[in-house]
This record gives structure tokens, C-alpha cells and sequence, in this order.
């Protein structure tokens, strides 16, 4: 997997060592080694349960919002331990964007849903200019220019999808982590989202959970593919199968198990 | 209605006794529902009844009397209102915030199960128990403050004796804000004693208008890089604010009904003035209604009793209308 990694350090924006997610007893993802391009899209792939969302809510350390998680080995963010001790994740999160799978707007206007992280992160520039930058990069500002003021929530699934990456923008992030962001769109929203990804990633550096292959073909770079290891199918223990340039992956995998799964065999 | 498509050898369809065993509880069911309204209704005509030619100016404006003519619950009325919004005033920031600290900020341990099972416990707990509690606490303070008390004694504090007796100070050399130890008879007292009493289901409806917050946006305010302060106090509790307003006033309610803590406290049944002072002597409606239900007089044991009640259920009727508009008002529609 090597062969396809950039070796040059500051092109890498996160790398992984020994990364293991407990829940409670529960291990959930084992030694996950993983070196994430910048102003790449990375998609994270695999079966259900394999720990795609885990791996990718260590990115920030959202895990530890879950009170049974624990986490072993390191995630380095710009050559940084982000777990390290000292490092308050607060700090992270406002680098490191987030956007879930369910569109989840603030009950509050479409403005301050934009600007919420900017105020929380004491922003000190121009806040109208601020949320009109936001919401031009997510592509929304045409359609909600005129509604400012309206709930966020009177908004399309689609529209809200494109509200809450306008919100993550707006704290002017490095890195956006994706769990599956248009799965629960339709297919129209979907494609904007995906054509949004493109758009961002000149700007950004883009990790994308997805149950959707073609997805995943269609916009990443990179392929990061998740799954249960065999030798120990009880415990439903996720590891990293295979990681490698998108194009590549998916034309001719290294492993059998790769292909089995991007053919459809199984998953 | 029961004649079957068509008859199968197998099945023994018998849909005519099943489908009225379905109306036979149909009907049962509504007989259920109905009994606690009847004999709600029939209370309500008999009290409208008795005591409706007995709505009177008089009964606002006036004490208790001799004469049963000239006889109001005017201290009562005065006294419950400042009553609850004390009792409003302690109740809602200790409730609120045990709350927000059990959802959003307690560990998941034995300590935290064993306080929740009993704040549970707690809200069924008979109210005279919290009158004797009162009493003890905020009534008397354990004897603590008079003339023979260690404490008196050790500190040399200034104490009188007498029906207002204990330690009387201004603090901060300020009138109004006179404190006065033990609490005695007063209204505060009294107010603090229906706050422990209505905090578990305070706290308890508290709990739920918090849990009832999606987890969504706590998700994505943390994802933002916010504190968790910043999201309880951002995302969460706004959202959950008529929840918690509605359930604080349907506590209250509760507790403007409540007579027997307050007779424990030593409320007096008869206060021919208002109050002047937080830590003034109070009477509450109920208790002018349960004055007037043990006179021997008719025109006090019914016609004045049912005029009280009146009023007291038209004070509880809008404080659950203001509760349902509330509600109605500022609830978030996902």
C-alpha cells in the first residue's frame, strides 16, 4: 500500500500508529495504520460495523463523547499527537470540521446556525461577511440569500445537508470529516453534495464515510477499505484491509477480500 | 359484518364471537375513561352550586369574619400567590440544575443510579413528611438559635426570645435584605419547604424536556468546538426551556393545593392582615378552605368552603393553561 502514498511529510495531514478504538471491552478497530493527502478526498469504506464512523470520529475525538470509549495508539494531525496529554479536544474540533449523517440543523435561524462555531470560537472579523463566505462555498448562499433570518430547519434535506457544511466551513477548518453525508438525500442532493466535495477539496482536506461504492469511485482520491477480521469473526473486530488510490483499488485490488466486497460479493 | 369470505377447513375463524368480544371492550374501556370524568363533574356542579352566589367582592377583599356575610380569604389569595413565586424563585435554578448536571455532566455510575432511584423515591413521598421536615429545618434549625443553644452560647449571638424570637439581622447593613434565623412561620420558610417537596418533579420533568434534545445537536455543536457549557447552555436548554417551564408549572400547581405541610409549618388559619415581609406570617387558600370546612356555621362549612374552592381551582386552571400555551408556544418542531 505503500506504492501509492506520498512520501513527502507535508503533504500528509493525519497519520495513524497502532490506532485501536475500545468500547467498554469492546474492541471496535485494531491497529489501524493510516496516512490521510491533503486537499485529497479520502473515502473510508467497508461493511457494516466494521467501525468506519469510529475511525473517522478519531480524527477529532468525538469517541470520547461516548463515556465507555477509550483509545489506544496515536493520531497525528500535522505531525502533532492529538492525543497527547494536554491537548484539549475543544481545540481540535475547531480544525478538524465535522458533518453527520443525518442533516442536523439548529433549531435557530439559517444565519446563526452558520454563525454559532465563529461566536463559541470568538471570532473577531466581519460576522455577516464571514456567513455569506460560508454559505458560498457550500453552495447554498443563492437559494437562502433572501431567508436569512428563516429557522434552518424549514430548509430541504438536501439544502439542510449544504447548511450544516456552510456551518462547518465557517470556523474556518483544515480537515472536514464526512459520515456519510448524503445517505439519507436523494439522489439529486446527492450529487450536489459530491459535486460540492470536488469544489472543497481545493480549499480542504476531505475523509468521507460511505456505505455507497459508487460514491466513493466516483469522488475520492483515496480508498481506505474497513472490515470485520476473518480470523476472528465473533468479536467483530474492524481493521484496515487495504488502503491505496481510489482508481487503482477499485480496478484491481490487492486483496481477494477488496474485490470481493467492490464486486458486490459480500457487505 | 361477520360473515366470512369464505370457510376454510383449517381455521376456525369464529369471527363472531371475536369481533364482539371487540366491542365488548370497546365499551368497557370507554366505561373507565368515563367514571373519573363523571364524578369530576358532578364535584365541580355541586361546588358551582353551593358556593357560586357566594363569588363575591367581598371574597377577595376581605379577611376571615365573624360573619359569614361580611367573611374573604383575601390573605389567603395573597398569601399563595407569594407562596409560589418563592417557592417558584428557589425551585427553578436547584431543580434545573441538578438536572442539567444528571444528564449532561454525571457518570454513568452506582452513585448516579442511586440518586436517581431516589429522586424517584422522592417525589412520592407523602407531603406531611416534608411538613416535618420543614418544620425541623427552616422552622426551627434544630433549636439551634435559641437562648440555650451551644451555638448561642459559643458565639454569643444576639437572640431574643418570643414568637418572633431568634436572630434578626440586616445584611450588609441593608433593611430589605433583614434575615432573620430560624425562619419560624414566615413565608420563607414556608416557601421552602414546598420547594423540597415539588424539587423531585421538578427535576424529574426537568430531566425529561433535556433528554428530549436530540443528540444530533449536541453532536454538532461539540463538532464545532464547542464546550460542553457552551452546548448545554447554547443548544440544549433552549430547546428544552418550555419543557422545563411546563413541567416547573404543573409542580407549582401542585403545590398551591398543598395544606398539610403548611399546617405542619405552623401556618395560622386565621391572619387578619398581608404580609409585609417575606418573613412575615402567611395563610394560604387551602387553608382558609379547611378553616371554614371545620366551622359549625353552613354558610362557612359549604357556601364559603365551595366559593374557595372555586377560586382555588380557577387559579390552578390557568396556571395548566399557561403551561399548555407555553408549551404550545415555544415547543421546536423537528
Amino acid at each position: 500500500m505503500s506504492a501509492d502514498q506520498n512520501s513527502n511529510n507535508h503533504d500528509i495531514v493525519f497519520t495513524t500508529k497502532q490506532l485501536s478504538v475500545y468500547y467498554g471491552r469492546q474492541l471496535a478497530i485494531r491497529d489501524i495504520d493510516l496516512s490521510i493527502q491533503r486537499h485529497k478526498i479520502t473515502a473510508i469504506i467497508g461493511p457494516s460495523g466494521c467501525g468506519k464512523s469510529t475511525l473517522l470520529r478519531s480524527f477529532n475525538r468525538m469517541n470520547e463523547l461516548i463515556p465507555t470509549a477509550r483509545v489506544e495508539g496515536q493520531v497525528y494531525y500535522n505531525e502533532k499527537n492529538i492525543y497527547a496529554e494536554g491537548i484539549d479536544p475543544v481545540s481540535i474540533r475547531r480544525h478538524i470540521g465535522m458533518v453527520f449523517q443525518k442533516p442536523n440543523p439548529f433549531p435557530k435561524s439559517i444565519y446563526d446556525n452558520v454563525a454559532f462555531g465563529a461566536r463559541i470560537n470568538k471570532y473577531q472579523g466581519d460576522m455577516d461577511e464571514l456567513v455569506e463566505r460560508s454559505l458560498r462555498q457550500a453552495a447554498l448562499w443563492d437559494e437562502v440569500k433572501d431567508k436569512l433570518k428563516d429557522s434552518g430547519l424549514a430548509l430541504s434535506g438536501g439544502q439542510q445537508q449544504r447548511l450544516c457544511i456552510a456551518r462547518a466551513l465557517a470556523t474556518e477548518p483544515d480537515v472536514i470529516l464526512m459520515d456519510e453525508p448524503a445517505s439519507a438525500l436523494d439522489p439529486i442532493a446527492t450529487l450536489r453534495i459530491e459535486e460540492l466535495m470536488e469544489e472543497l477539496k481545493r480549499n480542504y482536506t476531505i475523509i468521507v464515510v460511505t456505505h455507497n461504492m459508487q460514491q466513493a469511485s466516483r469522488v475520492s482520491d483515496m480508498t481506505a477499505f474497513l472490515s470485520i477480521d476473518r480470523n476472528d469473526l465473533e468479536a467483530r473486530i474492524g481493521i484496515l484491509v487495504e488502503y491505496g488510490a481510489t482508481q487503482r483499488m477499485f480496478i484491481k485490488p490487492e486483496m481477494q477480500e477488496t474485490e470481493d466486497y467492490i464486486t458486490g460479493r459480500f457487505g | 359484518m361477520t360473515a366470512s369470505v369464505e370457510t376454510n377447513g383449517d381455521f376456525k375463524e369464529n369471527l363472531g364471537f371475536r369481533q364482539k368480544l371487540g366491542r365488548f371492550f370497546n365499551v368497557l374501556l370507554l366505561i373507565c375513561t368515563l367514571v373519573g370524568l363523571v364524578v369530576l363533574t358532578v364535584l365541580l356542579v355541586d361546588v358551582a352550586l353551593e358556593g357560586g352566589s357566594w363569588i363575591r367582592l367581598q371574597l377577595f377583599t376581605n379577611y376571615h369574619s365573624r360573619f359569614p356575610e361580611k367573611a374573604g380569604m383575601k390573605s389567603g389569595i395573597v398569601g399563595s400567590l407569594i407562596l409560589i413565586g418563592l417557592t417558584g424563585l428557589f425551585s427553578f435554578p436547584i431543580g434545573v440544575g441538578a438536572a442539567i448536571y444528571l444528564e449532561e455532566y454525571a457518570p454513568k455510575n452506582w452513585l448516579t443510579n442511586f440518586i436517581n432511584i431516589n429522586i424517584n423515591n422522592l417525589s412520592g413521598v407523602p407531603s406531611i413528611v416534608y411538613g416535618m421536615l420543614g418544620l425541623t429545618v427552616f422552622g426551627r434549625m434544630f433549636g439551634l438559635f435559641e437562648p440555650d443553644s451551644w451555638l448561642v452560647k459559643v458565639f454569643n449571638i444576639p437572640v431574643t426570645t418570643g414568637m418572633q424570637g431568634g436572630w434578626q439581622f440586616d445584611l450588609f447593613g441593608i433593611p430589605g435584605l433583614a434575615i432573620q434565623l430560624p425562619f419560624g412561620r414566615s413565608l420563607v420558610a414556608g416557601a421552602m419547604t414546598m420547594t423540597l417537596l415539588i424539587l423531585p418533579v421538578v427535576i424529574i420533568a426537568s430531566r425529561e424536556a433535556i433528554r428530549a434534545v436530540p443528540p444530533s445537536i449536541r453532536e454538532a455543536a461539540y463538532g464545532l468546538g464547542a464546550t460542553r457549557w457552551q452546548t448545554v447552555s447554547t443548544q440544549v436548554l433552549p430547546v428544552a426551556v418550555p419543557g422545563i417551564l411546563t413541567g416547573m408549572i404543573l409542580a407549582l400547581s401542585r403545590a398551591v393545593g398543598e395544606t398539610a405541610p403548611l399546617l405542619i409549618m405552623g401556618a395560622f388559619t386565621y391572619v387578619p392582615f398581608l404580609p409585609e415581609s417575606v418573613w412575615d406570617q402567611f395563610t394560604t387558600m387551602p387553608i382558609q378552605i379547611y378553616n371554614w370546612i371545620t366551622l359549625p356555621q353552613e354558610d362557612y362549612r359549604i357556601h364559603l368552603a365551595a366559593a374557595g374552592i372555586i377560586v382555588l381551582l380557577a387559579v390552578l386552571l390557568s396556571l395548566n393553561t399557561i403551561a399548555v400555551y407555553l408549551r404550545n408556544k415555544f415547543q421546536v418542531k423537528w
